[in-house]
């Protein structure tokens, strides 16, 4: 035997801790260092973009939520915003708020797992016992507004489904009461630890044009110093009325971003607070019979609430013709919806942009020449999640 | 210093004269048609343009019109950080085509034609690295086209007598079921209508 060939091939998942799902790496090493990654994804591809072909606009709705299943909401809202922009309809103001409102739950639920779910893979147990625990909590309010957990359904075209229940937002205020100091505590676990910065400073560092290069959007874009974020540039429905800041990175490696998510779950739970204090009354969904279903009070007296919510989840709303891309800032970047219309009431295509697609492609470019240990640590800051990823 | 979606329909028509076929805006998104031999060249001026700066390539998809002669259409979407605009870039091509790669312009265009190519079918002239990317391993056809069925063709299980996973073609206990709920019946915009007209009468 010739020893001519110096590097060896290594198959990392597709069933690992680390992976955050099911992504197979085949990495090639020389030594400990790796000199190439070729990631295999689509091992949780379903198809979703043809169901939704097939399926009326609320019935697709649904599988926006098993996208980025770490934060439903905010997906929803993209498919929904599309619509409404096709349809031109407006949401009520009070609409628009818990919108927001939960918006920014989610991206506290994504963040949190995120942060937690990074240490742990760099060795760190105890964020991740402690991150769960909240958001937990913010997994009851989704619960207690749309009646599940995990897969909402709540926003619908032209609003949301139901009105707050009783008593919801004073409990969510007294969360953003405590909360900030859970963020203070796990910053005391992380942020000057010394193995969590050896593991995470100067690793997978990214700068302003390669990450511009390489389409990255939210947090990766922002931890490379670029201040850019949809809801300031480029702001849907009435986020312009809400005061926060947009933190940015200076190194754009790991650690820059750990920090940015840290920072941002604190501007998220300054909106929530905002958004509480400013909640308006009136409807949560356009009152438009055609668009939006009839309350149920009403299907008992009116023939005509019958008839509309008999047409809504039979045929569904017919939407004008046309085409649209639109996108909002996902906890985990720009999460874009590009939705064609051919008057039916069924989508003829409906293109999901996920932000962790791209991410997940320049794994090979961030990890060149770093070791093998360090494959984890820069996957667990990419913040991917593999709903979305392979959709 | 930052354009308006207008200056940059102006500036874009003006440098691009010949190769756009259509341009229109809508929704505060530019959108133009162009021809596949034009489409390097188009992209690499929205990049390098000091005026344009379309630095990002957000998604390439395409659209299939099995109807159509041109039955494909291939979309570009690029977004300028600096005019915070949007641009959507339509290309109509024949089902044999070959689309140059943008590869070299936009590395992220790497996994985002090879997901088109899966998709679709769609090859890429240049690509480094075509390979299938969202299916399984061994999958055959292009399940984004109108004429492959939502159920698939074949299921995978897993087969007791030969103790491994084997795949096989698809047996539904029912036949899928398409509902055409869509009825001609508009509702009554008759009336509306009438009373519109009463109203101008008056």
């Amino acid at each position: 035997m010739v020893k001519n060939k110096k590097t060896m091939n290594l198959n990392f998942g597709p069933q690992h801790p680390a992976a955050h799902g099911v992504l197979r790496l085949i990495l090639e090493l020389d030594g400990e260092i790796v000199e190439k990654i070729d990631p295999h994804i689509g091992l949780l591809h379903r198809g979703t973009e043809k169901l939704i072909e097939h399926k009326t606009y609320t019935q697709a709705i649904p599988y926006f939520d098993r996208l980025d299943y770490v934060a439903p909401m905010n997906q929803e809202h993209a498919f929904a915003l599309a619509i409404e922009k096709l349809l031109n309809i407006e949401v009520p103001i009070r609409g628009q708020y818990i919108r927001i409102l939960f918006c920014e739950i989610g991206r506290i639920l994504s963040h949190l797992l995120n942060i937690t779910t990074q240490a742990l893979d760099v060795g760190a147990l105890t964020p991740s016992l402690w991150g769960f625990e909240e958001r937990e909590t913010l997994m009851t309010f989704y619960e207690r507004v749309s009646g599940s957990r995990l897969h909402a359904n709540y926003f619908r075209p032209g609003g949301v489904h139901k009105d707050l229940p009783r008593g919801l937002t004073d409990d969510i205020a007294s969360f953003c009461e405590t909360f900030p100091k859970v963020v203070d505590n796990l910053e005391t676990l992380l942020t000057d630890n010394r193995i969590f910065k050896q593991r995470n400073v100067d690793i997978g560092i990214v700068t302003k044009s390669e990450a511009l290069e390489h389409s990255f959007s939210g947090v990766m874009l922002r931890g490379s110093g670029v201040p850019w974020d949809l809801r300031k540039s480029q702001p849907y429905e009435c986020y312009e009325e809400f005061n926060f800041k947009i933190p940015i990175g200076k190194n754009g490696d790991c650690y820059d971003r750990y920090i940015c998510r840290m920072e941002e779950m604190r501007e998220s739970v300054k909106i929530i607070k905002d958004c509480i204090k400013k909640m308006p009354t009136g409807p949560v969904k356009s009152i438009d019979g055609k668009i939006t279903p009839p309350k149920r009070e009403d299907l008992k007296n009116s023939m005509e609430a019958l008839i509309h919510h008999f047409k809504l989840f039979s045929e569904g709303f017919r939407v004008p013709k046309g085409e649209i891309y639109t996108a909002v800032e996902a906890p985990k970047g720009e999460f874009g919806v590009y939705l064609i219309s051919d008057g039916s009431s069924k989508p003829y295509k409906c293109k999901i942009r996920a932000p962790g697609f791209s991410h997940l492609q320049a794994m090979d470019y961030l990890l060149k020449g770093h070791m093998l240990a360090d494959v984890p640590a820069v996957l667990g800051s990419l913040d991917i999640v593999f709903g979305e990823v392979d959709r | 210093m930052s354009m308006t979606v207008n200056e940059l329909e102006k500036t874009v028509n003006s440098s691009l004269t010949t190769a756009i076929k259509i341009s229109k805006i809508n929704f505060g998104h530019l959108f133009i048609d162009i021809d596949v031999k034009d489409l390097s060249s188009t992209i690499l001026f929205l990049k390098t343009n000091a005026k344009c700066k379309f630095k990002q390539l957000i998604d390439i998809t395409a659209v299939d019109y099995p109807e159509n002669e041109k039955r494909f259409k291939i979309v570009y979407l690029l977004l300028s950080h600096e005019n915070n605009l949007r641009i959507i870039i339509n290309i109509n091509i024949i089902e044999n085509d070959m689309i140059p790669s943008l590869t070299k312009i936009f590395p992220s265009a790497n996994w985002m034609e090879r997901e088109v190519f899966d998709m679709y079918g769609i090859s890429f002239k240049d690509h480094p690295d075509l390979r299938r990317i969202l299916t399984d391993y061994g999958f055959e056809g292009f399940p984004l086209r109108k004429d492959f069925p939502l159920t698939g063709h074949t299921e995978v299980r897993y087969s007791e007598d030969k103790k491994k996973v084997i795949s096989e073609p698809v047996k539904l206990e029912q036949e899928y079921r398409h509902f055409d709920f869509e009825s001609p019946w508009e509702g009554t915009k008759y009336i509306k209508e009438e009373s519109q007209k009463n109203k101008n009468n008056e």
